[in-house]
């Protein structure tokens, strides 16, 4: 099975985030970057059924932050191709656009298999999964926890999760992309000596986007952080401090037995 | 039908409504009720007569019986909507955050060139536009929007609104598709059910929650040490899982368990809006985290910016004197 990886870049939310002058957008000059954490999952998805049946993983991403240190680390983890679609104006402003130039680089490997993370914690008027299968014309399921080859050629299992950790089986028909929200195991860890030897041996491909960028369809009037409800009653001193506030607190309220 | 009437589709999974739907309808109600125009419900797959006294906010159920539609498959629930909404023009289609809601909300908007935001959390109408405010980077951020085109697709948190439990009796309308559906390429085989056996959250008083604050696996057993003292158990938040150091049955949230415990410890939990589903009617909320801006202490009666790690032993050591 052929299986093309979408990745993305995305604001690191460990680091505070700034509000731009313009007040509707993030400063991203003052943000750092990291593989968006489903996109990752998706990754190793598709390493796991490549090591399972063969084939090829082609890892694509577009130009933004640090993505070839994404890219070679993908490589470094088993995938076999990397793709780096550079783009000679701004960033995409909306994720049709972004869907729009990842499906021009995407199209012409004729994958089985598109993996993608499901969701992007910056993406607010759109999900690069399904526009990018509406883009290509394929089909698309996504909130999956799993995939597995089906016994038939041209299909995969998947499980897609609902609330109360149910599980629907779904059979999908090939070629599809699928929205990844947890791989069948944890994304793999490579040592930083394998990475700079992917970034000696990898062969990282460019290609240029030419899909326009696209206005986006909702406009963002004023960005804010959210105005705490009601905030927590802070606790302060030393871990053992706390630690004896909290036994008071639970014991006065009948939660020690 | 009108162009100030606003459409929410229902999700009923097996015999129950999913309480998101109510919520969906009390936002719509909401809008209309600024604007004019008509509440309608859409049911995919069955009668809908069987919920339809629960749905009481809305003006019309409109039921699309068909074969096709009984098991949820995206491409035939996406056919039938965006025939529906090519047809009626609705200002807004809501749709609940969910499993199903994440494959179809963006698949109808990219299908109709329709806007679509995602993370609803306030709808209002804005002289003639449409203002909505969405939770944004993982509920760190709110941007408040401006969406003009219609039929607006938008897609809802769940929890955000108070679910609509007044009485009334819509009409319901039977609908037919212009053309069959066919089968796709996703085809829906069986419901997988958790492994009984594990523990159920769900029947704790107390509980202990870690996210990715924990580290790694082998300090899973600080918070076991920790459940054990108090006589809970030992959840999680999404991450966690998704590392393998705990089963999905432990999970809270949006795509796990909602919990309702005495108390709930939030530890290393940032507390993203899907977490926070699965946990806000908790009775006492006690989080710790490292991050003074986590949104977890949004929700939480009493927190403590400290490392979870550092922490954890000297609470379980505080509890376990009390109990002498």
């Amino acid at each position: 099975m052929n299986i093309a990886v979408v990745v993305r870049q995305v604001p690191d939310l460990i680091e505070p985030l700034e509000i731009a002058p313009c007040g509707t957008a993030i400063d991203l000059d003052a943000a750092s970057f990291i593989l968006n954490e489903s996109d990752d999952h998706a990754l190793e998805q598709a390493l796991l059924l490549k090591e399972a049946g063969g084939g090829t993983v082609t890892v694509v991403a577009l130009d933004s932050g640090d993505v070839d240190n994404t890219l070679y680390t993908a490589a470094a983890k088993g995938a076999d191709a990397l793709i780096k679609i550079s783009q000679q104006d701004h960033a995409p402003r909306s994720p049709r656009t972004a869907a729009a130039r990842y499906a021009e680089a995407v199209k012409p490997l004729g994958a089985d298999l598109v993996l993608v993370g499901v969701q992007a914690h910056d993406e607010l008027d759109g999900a690069l999964p399904p526009f990018l299968a509406a883009a290509m014309g394929l089909p698309y399921v996504g909130v999956i926890r799993g995939v597995r080859a089906a016994t038939e050629t041209g299909a995969v299992i998947v499980c897609k999760e609902f609330p109360g950790a149910v599980m629907a089986q779904v059979r999908v028909k090939l070629p599809a992309i699928l929205g990844i929200l947890g791989a069948d195991q944890p994304p793999r860890y490579v040592p930083v000596s394998r990475i700079r030897a992917a970034m000696k041996s990898a062969q990282l491909s460019e290609c240029e986007a030419a899909a326009p960028q696209r206005e986006p369809l909702v406009s963002v009037v004023r960005l804010v952080p959210p105005a705490p409800a009601a905030r927590a009653e802070m606790l302060s001193g030393s871990e053992a401090e706390v630690a004896a506030r909290i036994a008071d607190i639970l014991s006065a309220k009948g939660l020690v037995k | 039908m009108s162009a100030q009437d606003v459409l929410v589709l229902a999700e009923i999974r097996g015999e129950t409504l999913d309480a998101v739907t109510l919520e969906l309808l009390a936002a719509a109600r909401g809008l209309v009720s600024a604007t004019g125009g008509n509440v309608g419900v859409i049911v995919l797959g069955r009668d809908g007569a069987g919920h339809a006294s629960s749905m009481g906010a809305a003006d019309r159920i409109i039921v699309f019986d068909d074969p096709q539609l009984s098991t949820y498959a995206p491409e035939t629930y996406v056919a039938a909507l965006g025939e529906l909404l090519a047809a009626e023009r609705p200002r807004a289609l809501l749709i609940g955050a969910t499993s199903i809601g994440w494959d179809v909300a963006p698949l109808v908007a990219a299908r109709l060139d329709a806007p679509l935001v995602i993370g609803c959390i306030r709808i209002m109408d804005g002289e003639g536009d449409l203002r909505v405010t969405a939770s944004f980077y993982g509920g760190k951020m709110l941007a408040e929007c401006r969406v003009t085109g219609a039929p607006a697709i938008l897609m809802v948190q769940p929890g955000s609104f108070r679910p609509a439990s007044e009485p009334g009796k819509a009409e319901i309308e039977i609908r037919t598709l212009a053309a069959p559906l066919q089968p796709g390429a996703i085809a829906f085989e069986q419901w997988i059910l958790p492994q009984a056996g594990d523990v159920d959250i769900t029947q704790h008083d107390v509980l202990v929650a870690i996210g990715r604050g924990i580290q790694q696996k082998d300090n899973v057993e600080l918070a076991e040490s920790l459940a054990q003292a108090l006589g809970g158990a030992v959840c999680a938040s999404r991450p966690v899982v998704d590392q393998g150091w705990l089963p999905a049955t432990r999970q809270v949230g949006k795509s796990g368990m909602t919990v309702k415990p005495k108390l709930y410890f939030a530890l290393g939990i940032s507390g993203a809006p899907e977490h926070q589903e699965g946990m806000k009617g908790a009775d006492l909320v006690i989080a710790v985290n490292t991050d003074p801006k986590a949104p977890i202490f949004d929700v939480a009666h009493y927190g403590a910016e400290l490392d979870i790690l550092d922490l954890l032993p000297a609470l379980t050591e505080a509890i376990e004197a009390k109990r002498g």
